[in-house]
């Protein structure tokens, strides 16, 4: 090896541990910080303390906050499952044209459905149709945007099962549910669980839309909640933030490893095993 | 038990291209019967008309006596065997084989009591409870005939059921086949490319070209007397030798040779007339010194096919175009490379076809648009 190539591999393997250091130091605070009795922005070890968890339990909207965004992100899961499965089990098998455009279309016109742009018409719309300060129009909102992004993958699913086994089964005299769901849905699976997870792990993360389509706070999902944690003195407080936060991680990291052990990720349905 | 009627069917896809093209066919009950065509004949599109899996354009679907052009494929009493066997891959082996029965609501005790049962008839008694993925190629075939045979329909059909096995296995799963339909008697179709397949598994076949059927018959009757040369050139396991041939009075000239006229050609040609005159290489035979009905040429390959080999001479042919000939020869007696041979054709296994059309000296003359009938009147 030469010198060159040496020193090469060292400013290599510096700016490894540079970069994972700053991915690792946010980590290590959501470790540290919620055992610490005075937390501040910066990341040290802890002089252990449970105050911060007492406190949260204190407030009247932690714990109900956690319960409201597992409500919504459950809904959610449920009805972009539902409607992205049978959408996109039609949308593989019946040939209209302009198929292909439409899902396009759909798909960049979702960006803007959930996003900040769309904001006041949505807002507008949902107060039409009386759902401000409902969950189920929270829900709603977020399955409209999730849902084309949704039907494009499953699509891919469906298209990578072989036609024969849906046909093998009609003639053996299945109908069309039949067929969806004894031999389509059961081979898609990986399919379906990755769009679960991932429409779980958007409307929990996802804080704009309840923000503004709710006004009662024990209607708030918890990264509404969040956002209200200040001391008396208006500041961030960091106690309850970092507490929450912990709480708030738990069950999508727990979600994602049991999911990944189950049934695996995969985001293409088109590669034979 | 069910015989198999079609008539007039067509089957017209968006865009004007027949794949099915009034077509008339019966199938007799209890046959194995065997639908032969190179790709893109309208083979496949004829098996999944009569399983329902195509709507037809027009035309009448018998089975068993009843109409069954407008019912749904579970409605037609029939099971199917496709090409990549389409076992389902999250069930095991039982599920698998019982899955027709649970559609058709039977018990859970009673549905796998019979996939077991007809496991154990194709010997897959051992791989019940494993999942499709598990089995070889030659398995994965028997679980889907299981599933197809656990029905009891009236007919089977099978699309290409052996071209996803090894060559060796092949040879295997044909007597397979043909013992299991056998002793099943029940009516089979079956879609292939391959004419030995054809030839070794029918009672009887059909041979298509472009949603039409050109010829009907036993695989003896097809082999031996092809009724067009497109029949001729698609079956055997070596290409039929046919060559332009020219009627001089009460002779034939045939690459430079010039032979009898067959007695029973005389009456159907006239003189002048522009034949094809063909021969298969397996009744022809080779000689190593001048005859004057042998076919002279240079001996270009010789191919060895295990018995025998398979001799391709160059003949000369008119304004000095080589053609090739092809003759077998018995083991042991194969020409040197470059040395001159005589390829002398068995007079009786000669047939003759007229330029023009294609079709068998001798055969009514249909109107060029429609083989479909001159075949049927075979």
């Amino acid at each position: 090896m030469t010198v060159r190539a040496v020193v090469g591999r060292i400013g290599f393997y510096v700016l490894i541990a540079l970069i994972t250091a700053f991915m690792a130091i946010p980590v290590l605070w959501l470790l540290f910080a919620p055992f610490d009795r005075t937390p501040s922005l910066s990341t040290s070890l802890p002089e252990w303390t449970w105050q911060n968890f007492t406190g949260l339990l204190a407030n009247p909207y932690a714990l109900t906050s956690l319960g409201n965004s597992v409500l919504l992100a459950l809904g959610s899961m449920v009805l972009v499952t539902v409607l992205g499965a049978l959408a996109a089990y039609a949308l593989s098998r019946v040939r209209i044209p302009g198929r292909d455009g439409l899902l396009y279309a759909l798909l960049l016109l979702s960006s803007i459905v959930t996003g900040t742009a769309a904001m006041v018409p949505i807002f507008l719309l949902m107060f039409e149709l009386n759902l401000i300060d409902s969950q189920l129009g929270v829900v709603l909102v977020l399955s409209g945007g999730l849902l084309p992004a949704a039907i494009f993958i499953l699509k891919d699913f469906m298209d990578g099962t072989p036609r024969s086994y849906e046909e093998s089964a009609r003639v053996f005299g299945a109908g069309p549910l039949q067929i969806l769901r004894d031999i389509v849905l059961p081979v898609v699976r990986p399919g379906i669980a990755t769009i679960a997870v991932w429409t779980v792990v958007n409307v929990w993360g996802n804080f704009l839309t309840p923000f503004i389509l709710l006004r009662s706070p024990e209607k708030s999902p918890a990264a509404v909640v969040l956002y209200t944690f200040y001391t008396e003195g208006g500041q961030a407080n960091l106690g309850l933030i970092s507490a929450f936060s912990l709480l708030y991680s738990i069950p999508v990291v727990a979600m994602y490893v049991f999911v990944n052990r189950r049934y695996g990720f995969r985001f293409h349905g088109g590669i034979k095993r | 038990m069910a015989e198999i009627e079609l008539r007039g069917l067509v089957k017209e896809y968006p865009g004007g291209v027949r794949a099915v093209d009034g077509l008339d066919l019966t199938v007799a009950d209890g046959e194995f019967f065997a639908l032969l065509g190179p790709s893109g004949c309208g083979k496949t599109t004829l098996l999944r008309s009569i399983a329902g899996l195509e709507t037809v354009t027009s035309g009448h679907i018998e089975i068993g006596g009843r109409d069954v052009t407008r019912l749904a494929p579970g409605a037609r009493d029939i099971a199917m065997v496709f090409q990549d066997y389409a076992l389902f891959p999250h069930m095991t082996v039982r599920d698998n084989i019982a899955y027709p029965l649970r559609i058709k609501k039977m018990g859970k005790p009673e549905r796998h009591a019979k996939a077991e049962e007809t496991a154990e008839g194709l010997s897959l008694g051992a791989l019940l409870d494993r999942r499709p993925g598990q089995l070889s190629g030659g398995q994965q075939q028997r679980a889907a005939l299981a599933r197809a045979v656990a029905v009891r329909p009236q007919v089977f059909l099978f699309d290409e059921p052996l071209s996803n096995l090894d060559a060796r296995l092949r040879l295997e799963a044909r007597t397979f086949l043909k013992r299991l339909q056998r002793e099943l008697g029940v009516t089979t179709v079956f879609v292939t490319h391959d004419q030995a397949e054809a030839l070794a598994m029918s009672d009887r076949m059909a041979v298509m070209d472009a949603g039409r059927i050109r010829q009907i018959g036993t695989p003896t009757e097809v082999f031996q007397r092809p009724t067009s040369t497109f029949v001729a050139s698609f079956i055997g396991s070596t290409p039929m030798n046919l060559l332009d041939s020219v009627v001089d009075r009460d002779t034939l000239r045939v690459a430079g040779v010039t032979l009898p006229l067959p007695a029973s050609a005389r009456p159907h040609v006239s003189d002048g007339e522009q034949l094809v005159f063909a021969a298969r290489p397996e009744y022809m035979s080779f000689r190593a010194e001048p005859e004057p009905t042998g076919l002279e040429g240079v001996v270009a390959i010789v191919e060895n096919m295990g018995v025998g080999s398979l001799v391709s001479l160059e003949v000369a042919g008119p304004a000095d175009v080589t053609r090739i000939v092809q003759v077998t020869v018995p083991e042991g007696q194969e020409p040197e490379i470059g040395s001159r041979g005589w390829a002398v054709p068995a007079p009786e296994r000669v047939l003759l076809y007229r330029r023009d059309d294609g079709e068998l000296v001798g055969s009514a003359r249909s109107d060029a648009t429609d083989p479909v009938l001159a075949a049927a009147r075979n």
